[in-house]
């Protein structure tokens, strides 16, 4: 059932699909620069912050989001 | 179009962060608080040879005491009989309980529930709008299926490229396990083998499209998944194994933490795939929903139970 799907979407794909929505890339490129930036930082402190790298070096980033790094399967200490 | 989806990714994820801090608070923090009692009363932080009698015994007093500080140690020095030298040493109560127990500034009460959701609902957040970035550049160029399909097979590969094959090379510990000194590199290693595990995904992803459009699907998708594999196992055996679980740790511990932790992603990765899945097929649903009617072969061959939602 799936089998024609699959096969018949690489015949077709050389010409896209009317029907398959394909956002251009220089819509999303913007879109992508701000949200990897924005995400790296969130992420940066969930993971990272004073454990190899420090910014804030007080810690108080690191001990509050301990146990989310614990068990996210970063590593931590 | 891009905002809604970015503001739709970011809007699963925060749906997926709090269901997968719930699913840590229950299923992770029992664990964490075992390995957390177990590091502070002193039995397992490089020294295998401290009674673990005394260990077990003082365990269920530190487990309770949330905010357990350095000024109050005294009381929990006497404790544990083997104390006097192994808490004596500077570098034991360092490594030991700096994040937790002793100089806390943050106390376990408060870790173990806002700083434990924030963590995993930031995770999630951001995750999440980068997955409606890949969505967007997958759309229409990787697959042609409905947006739901794909989101729901974008989410299953994200879980298996971004969690699942760097935890079977560089698996989550529990606080306790890991030595202070080896930080740095632990933190290479396991960002390194992330990074090129999404960077192997992505070739992957575009040789086998470009394969699949020559030659099939079947071609494409095993050449993709097959290169993967192969560079990731080639990556694995070459890579440095990190095993730093001190001696005494309890091994039904270890498991219980690592389940759990698996437990938090792959809860995260469904939500999040389940859910934007969803907002995708509404946000891009004005131009595809006639399109089943016009294109029969999307209608027929897509899932038709699904179609009609
Ligand atoms: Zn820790």
């Amino acid at each position: 059932m799936s089998q024609p799907n699959v096969v018949s979407i690489p015949r077709t794909g050389a010409v896209p699909r009317p029907d398959a929505i394909r956002i251009p890339l220089r819509d999303i490129v913007p879109w992508a620069i701000f949200t990897t930036l924005l995400a790296l930082l969130v992420l940066f402190f969930v993971s990272t912050e004073a454990g190899a790298v420090s910014l804030v070096s007080d810690g108080l980033v690191h001990e509050f989001v301990h146990d989310g790094r614990h068990l996210l399967a970063f590593p931590c200490h | 179009m891009m905002r809604t989806l970015l503001v739709r990714g970011m809007l699963a994820g925060l749906a997926a962060g709090l269901l997968a801090a719930a699913f840590a608070y229950v299923v992770g923090e029992p664990p964490v608080g075992d390995a957390i009692a177990l590091e502070e009363s002193h039995a397992t932080a490089s020294h295998g040879d401290a009674a673990s009698h005394d260990d077990t015994a003082s365990r269920g007093d530190t487990a309770h005491a949330e905010s357990h500080t350095h000024a109050g140690s005294p009381g929990h020095a006497s404790e544990s009989g083997a104390a006097p030298e192994s808490g004596g040493v500077p570098e034991s109560g360092e490594d030991g309980g700096h994040e937790h127990g002793d100089d806390a500034l943050v106390g376990r009460g408060v870790q173990s529930t806002i700083g434990l959701a924030t963590g995993v609902t930031g995770y999630a957040v951001a995750v999440g709008g980068l997955f409606a970035i890949a969505f967007a550049v997958a759309q229409g160029r990787v697959t042609t299926l409905r947006p739901r399909v794909s989101a729901a097979l974008l989410a299953a590969g994200g879980f298996a490229v971004v969690v699942l094959v760097p935890f079977l090379k560089y698996p989550a510990n529990p606080p306790a396990v890991g030595q202070a000194g080896t930080i740095e590199d632990r933190t290479a290693l396991y960002f390194g083998f992330l990074a090129l595990s999404v960077a192997t995904a992505m070739v992957a992803v575009a040789a086998g499209r470009a394969v699949a459009d020559r030659s099939g699907a079947a071609c494409g998708g095993l050449l993709g998944v097959g290169g993967y594999v192969t560079v990731m196992t080639i990556a694995a055996a070459l890579l440095p194994a990190v095993d730093e679980v001190p001696d005494g740790f309890p091994g039904s511990l270890l498991w219980d933490f690592r389940l759990a932790s698996l437990g938090t992603q792959a809860v995260l990765w469904c939500a999040l795939g389940l859910g934007f899945a969803v907002l995708a097929e509404k946000a891009l649903g004005p131009e595809t929903a006639p399109s089943p009617e016009k294109a029969p072969g999307q209608a027929r061959d897509g899932a038709p139970k699904a179609a009609r939602q």
